[in-house]
This record gives structure tokens, C-alpha cells and sequence, in this order.
């Protein structure tokens, strides 16, 4: 079934039920499937088609949500970005996809403008939060959208193979590849999530997760399919609003990362059950270091810990049931329900327990490949009878009953505050400051982040940039994830005979690979 | 001294946050919503006034009414250094 199809489904169900609460904004289910029907209209009279691609670049609010069924009631895929997005970056995912129309809100809207003029596409621009004495330009209001008056009821689509989502994610080349998932893929992952945590219609799910990640995204499609409520806030910046809010708003449900936990298990005076009403945590992205969970489960004593593992390609893969994370701490646990995860070997043959390989998840929730790549150019992908095989790229082992536990990237990739960030990505922008002259980026393994990132420079004779300058430069051009939380600087990057740079001794870490400069 | 502590600490973010945002930013406007400071930015704000200041803030003290804008923490700034 098609996403929309769930919000129908559930606007017939729990029509007068809240589906949404962001800051000021609560929309029963009926009025997020009647405003998002308007949007869809509007962006169809403004000339988005069936299959266009339709960027998003918002920060977490009712119009992101409000988005994303619009776009999908028009036939159109949403491209969910990063709101700190910069203007170069968008730029290249203006060109690669075609987009057709751009939805911001007025903060973005110069970035968006400079990023079109470097390239040839021109989308129609749909702006929120415009000022009311703000000329608009050739720009829609989206307010005006969602507000006038549909013509005549939309078509309805059936489609279920049709692209539900492209989300950009850090490839190894260091250009950003777009993961194409399906509306069968997003409901299959879903349904999954909404059957492991037993979601209903009484939960309350209260989500800090930006929704241009899979796993914020997966908080709206799991609530619409429930019939519960999502609470959006923007972000964990002051986690004290927070943990009032969960009590306020009674949430079921608490999304979150390592880094969140981490800030929760620092502060001191917390009462432990100071939130009865939470039914469960959830934690992705990074390993949950033991002691966290333990801090947790402590100050959360009636609250089950879900520790789970996925990947944009598939959304989610595994979890770990709550039962048992006092025997496992460190495992995420096995394939989410109608998929399998298992390791394989260097032959692709199932590894013995104990045996590092690299994962493979196979089912409906697999994705059907990156953008603008066919399947069959893609390696780490292959149809099977009940839906793909994805080979991870993430190392794994199994203990004897088949938990699983992540062990570390097998190419280059940084992970880091849970999202993938390509070394490649990083150095660019490193390159592209006056008096670098060698550069390479890498992870070092950190607590809160899981890896965090650092770069490593050799400066041209006579340069005197600080760490600091060579920080900011890099804030200027990448997203904030991205940005190197330390520098060292070396007199040399010591290669190897074929000509990779090699850090060795000394690092936690020790990085190998081309240098592509 | 509120003068003082507003100069130091608009500098503090002119040189660390202002290359992520376009425009300046008005002593009233929220560092948060303007994106001119992230959930990172506030811990390296708490840092550096701690730094500076010699000062602890507490947990509860990390609340957007004393951190979100150059006003609000030149106002929790004084009223901390009052009572220290």
C-alpha cells in the first residue's frame, strides 16, 4: 500500500484525533490529509508531474510533514535535505535529480537561489514562514497552497513501486548518492518498526530527529500507520525543554541518539521515573555505550530500551528485543520482523558466531538502488525471491544465538553522530583553503559520537592557519555533522609505495587509503 | 559590565557561528531559529562562558531563555556574576 493510502486509512479511522503537534500547530488526522490534499493540488497546478522529483529543505515542522504527503498525493517523490544544506551541494542534488519545484522556508531561501543559479534546472519555488511584507518573486507561498481550494478531488495512485523517498547520503567517492526507496520498501520497514514496538493509536511519539534522515522520517510514517501523535521539536539543543515536553505532552515514545543520551545521563539531578508515561526509548544510528543504557534504565525503570541498527538503504534492519539488553548491551540484536540480517564471509557464505563478515540484510524493505544508477551497476545489491539482498559494507559478528554486533565500516566511511560521512567530502573542502597543502580526513573513536572526525594537515611552507581558522573554513562548506572536530598537523602524510597516504602509529584509528587530491 | 559581557560575547559568536548563517544577527533574535547556533554551537557557547568566565552552569540553567540569544545570556551572564 502507498504511504498516503496509510494517512487516508487513518483520517477515516481517527479523524478528529491529533496527528501532529509542532510549536503552535495541531492537526487532526482530517486536517493533515484535507491540508495536504490542497498542497498536492497546488503543487500539481503549478506544474509538478507523476515521478518528478520535489526537493525538501525544511526544518522539522507541520510543513516538512505536510510535505511529504502533499508531494506523494501529487505521484511525486520528495528529496528530503538537510536544512544546513550549502548552496554548492544542493547545487549538484539540483542537477542530478531534475528536480521540479523546491519547498523551503524563508530562511533558506537565499541558499536555494544561489544554488539554482549554478546550475541550468529551474524549479518552481515553494516558500514557508515568507514575512508578510516579503516580495515574493516568482515564489509560491506555501501557506497559500495548503490554504486554497482544491478543484476537484486528486487521482487516486496505486503504485506501490513507485519512489516514496530520495535521501542523500554520503557515497564512498565522496559525492552524495541518492537512495532510492519505494513506497513498498517504506511501508515494509515500517510495518516492521510499528509491529516490534507495538505502536498503536495511543502513543505519542515525541521526535527531535531531523526529517531528512531515515530514521525521523520513519517516526511519521510510523505514527500514520498507528494512529498515534507526533510531537515534532526542532531540535536537543536545550534537552531540559525537552524532558518537559515528554512530561507535558505524556509521550509513549522517545526516539533518540547516542549523543542525546549522553546529555541526558550527564545531567545529575534528574529523579529516576520522572516520565511514568514513557512505554519505550528508541536508539539507532551509533552504538549505545553500556554505560548510557545503564543510566538509562535506571532513571527510565518502566520505559523499555529498543537498541537497533539500520541504513538509509533499508531503513532499519535490526533491533535488539528489550528483554534482552542486560545480557547483550552491546549487540543490535536481529533482523526486524519479515527480513533477515545474518555475516558472511570473504566466499559470501553465512559465517560461523564469532566470525567477523560483513553484514547482509536481505527483504522488502531493500532498497532498488541509488539514483541515476541501474540496479545491475550497483555491486552491493541483488534481487532475491521475497525482495533484495544489500550487502552493508558494515562489519559484523554473531554470538551463538545470532545476535548481532556492529564492529566497524569496511571501506573508508566516518561514522559519525550517526550519519555517514565520506573522508573524500571532508578533504574537499579542506583542499579548498589557501595554505593546505596535503590533507586527509579521518575518524577517531569517541564516546559520544561513535567516531569523530579529525584532519589531518600539512601546511604550505610559510602558512599559518590555526585550528580554529581551518575549523570554521570548514563550517563555511560542509554540513555541521561534517565538520572536523579537531586538526593535527604534520610536517608529512607518510605514504605508501603505491602512493596512499598512511596514518599510523599513534592513532586510534589507522587509516589507509588513496589520496584523491 | 552587561556591556562588556554582550561585546565579548557577541564576538564569541561572530568568530565561531556566524560563517554557518548569511546575515548578522540582532541581540534579540534567537541563535537557534536563525541557525546562526545548533545543538553542538550550545555546547561550546556553555563552554566558553564557563571558560571565561569562571562560572559553572548548571543543568537547569541550559534553557533557552538563558542561552538563545546575545540579550538572554548577557542577562544570565550578569545576574550570575551579581550573585557569585
Amino acid at each position: 500500500m502507498r504511504i498516503e493510502a496509510r494517512l487516508r486509512d487513518s483520517a477515516r479511522r481517527f479523524g478528529e484525533k491529533t496527528a501532529l503537534a509542532a510549536g503552535a500547530v495541531r492537526l487532526t488526522y482530517a486536517e493533515l490529509d484535507a491540508q495536504s490534499d490542497r498542497l498536492a493540488a497546488g503543487l500539481i497546478r503549478a506544474g509538478v508531474r507523476p515521478g518528478d522529483r520535489v526537493l525538501t529543505v525544511l526544518d522539522n515542522g507541520h510543513e516538512a510533514v505536510l510535505s511529504f504527503f502533499g508531494v506523494w498525493k501529487a505521484g511525486a517523490t520528495p528529496c528530503p535535505l538537510y536544512p544546513a544544506i550549502k548552496a554548492e551541494k544542493l547545487a549538484g542534488i539540483l542537477e542530478s535529480t531534475e528536480a521540479s519545484a523546491v519547498i523551503t522556508q524563508a530562511r533558506q531561501r537565499a541558499t536555494i537561489e544561489t544554488a539554482a543559479s549554478l546550475t541550468k534546472v529551474r524549479p518552481i519555488l515553494i516558500v514557508a514562514q515568507a514575512g508578510p511584507g516579503e516580495e515574493n518573486g516568482d515564489a509560491l507561498r506555501f501557506e497559500t497552497l495548503v490554504a486554497q481550494k482544491a478543484q476537484g478531488p486528486l487521482s487516486e495512485l496505486t503504485n506501490d513501486e513507485a519512489l516514496a523517498l530520495l535521501i542523500h547520503t554520503s557515497g564512498s567517492t565522496g559525492r552524495p548518492k541518492g537512495v532510492m526507496l519505494t513506497h513498498a520498501n517504506v511501508s515494509a520497514a515500517c510495518e516492521a518498526v510499528v509491529s516490534y514496538l507495538g505502536n498503536t493509536a495511543d502513543d505519542v511519539v515525541l521526535n527531535v530527529l531531523p526529517l531528512s534522515f531515515g530514521y525521523g522520517i520513519t517516526q511519521v510514517v510510523t505514527m500514520v500507520m498507528a494512529g498515534g501523535t507526533l510531537v515534532l521539536e526542532r531540535s536537543f539543543a536545550f534537552p531540559r525543554k525537552i524532558l518537559e515536553r515528554l512530561a507535558e505532552v505524556r509521550a509513549t515514545g522517545f526516539p533518540l541518539v547516542p549523543p542525546m543520551a549522553a546529555l541526558i545521563t550527564g545531567m545529575k539531578d534528574l529523579e529516576p521515573d520522572f516520565l511514568p508515561h514513557l512505554r519505550y526509548i528508541t536508539s539507532a544510528a551509533a552504538a549505545m555505550p553500556p554505560a548510557f543504557t545503564e543510566r538509562l534504565r535506571q532513571l527510565f525503570p518502566a520505559t523499555q530500551l529498543f537498541l537497533m541498527y539500520g541504513q538509509t538503504e533499508c531503513l532499519r534492519a535490526t533491533y535488539l528485543p528489550p528483554e534482552e539488553i542486560s545480557r547483550r548491551p552491546l549487540s543490535v540484536g536481529r533482523a526486524i520482523p519479515g527480513t533477515k540480517a545474518f555475516v558472511i564471509d570473504e566466499d559470501g557464505l553465512p559465517a560461523p558466531p564469532g566470525t567477523i563478515g560483513e553484514l547482509v540484510v536481505e527483504g522488502p524493505h531493500v532498497m532498488p538502488g541509488y539514483w541515476g544508477n541501474g540496479l545491475t551497476s550497483v555491486q552491493a545489491l541483488a534481487p532475491i525471491a521475497d525482495g533484495r539482498r544489500l550487502n552493508t559494507g558494515d562489519l559484523f559478528r554473531a554470538d551463538e544465538d545470532g545476535f548481532l554486533y556492529f564492529i566497524s565500516r569496511r571501506d573508508d566511511i566516518i561514522k559519525t553522530r550517526g550519519e555517514k560521512v565520506s573522508p573524500q567530502e571532508v578533504e574537499r573542502a579542506l583542499y579548498a583553503l589557501p595554505g593546505i597543502r596535503e590533507a586527509v580526513a579521518g575518524g577517531v573513536d569517541d564516546p559520544v559520537f561513535g567516531q569523530a572526525i579529525r584532519a589531518y594537515v600539512v601546511l604550505e611552507d610559510g602558512a599559518t592557519l590555526t585550528e580554529r581558522e581551518i575549523i570554521r573554513h570548514c563550517a563555511g562548506r560542509l554540513e555541521d555533522y561534517m565538520v572536523p572536530k579537531s586538526v593535527e598537523f604534520r610536517d608529512t602524510l607518510p605514504r605508501t609505495t603505491t602512493g596512499k597516504i598512511r596514518l599510523g602509529a599513534g592513532e586510534t584509528n589507522e587509516i589507509e587509503r588513496e589520496n584523491v587530491a | 559590565m552587561a556591556e562588556a559581557i554582550e561585546n565579548t560575547v557577541r564576538e564569541f559568536i561572530a568568530e565561531n557561528f556566524l560563517f554557518r548563517a548569511d546575515a548578522a544577527v540582532a541581540n534579540n533574535q534567537s541563535l537557534l531559529e536563525t541557525g546562526v547556533m545548533d545543538s553542538t554551537g550550545v555546547l561550546e557557547l556553555i563552554a566558553f562562558l564557563e571558560q571565561t568566565y569562571g562560572i559553572t552552569v548548571a543543568d537547569n540553567e541550559i534553557v533557552p531563555e538563558n542561552l538563545d540569544s546575545i540579550d538572554n545570556v548577557t542577562r544570565y551572564l550578569s545576574a550570575k556574576l551579581a550573585a557569585a
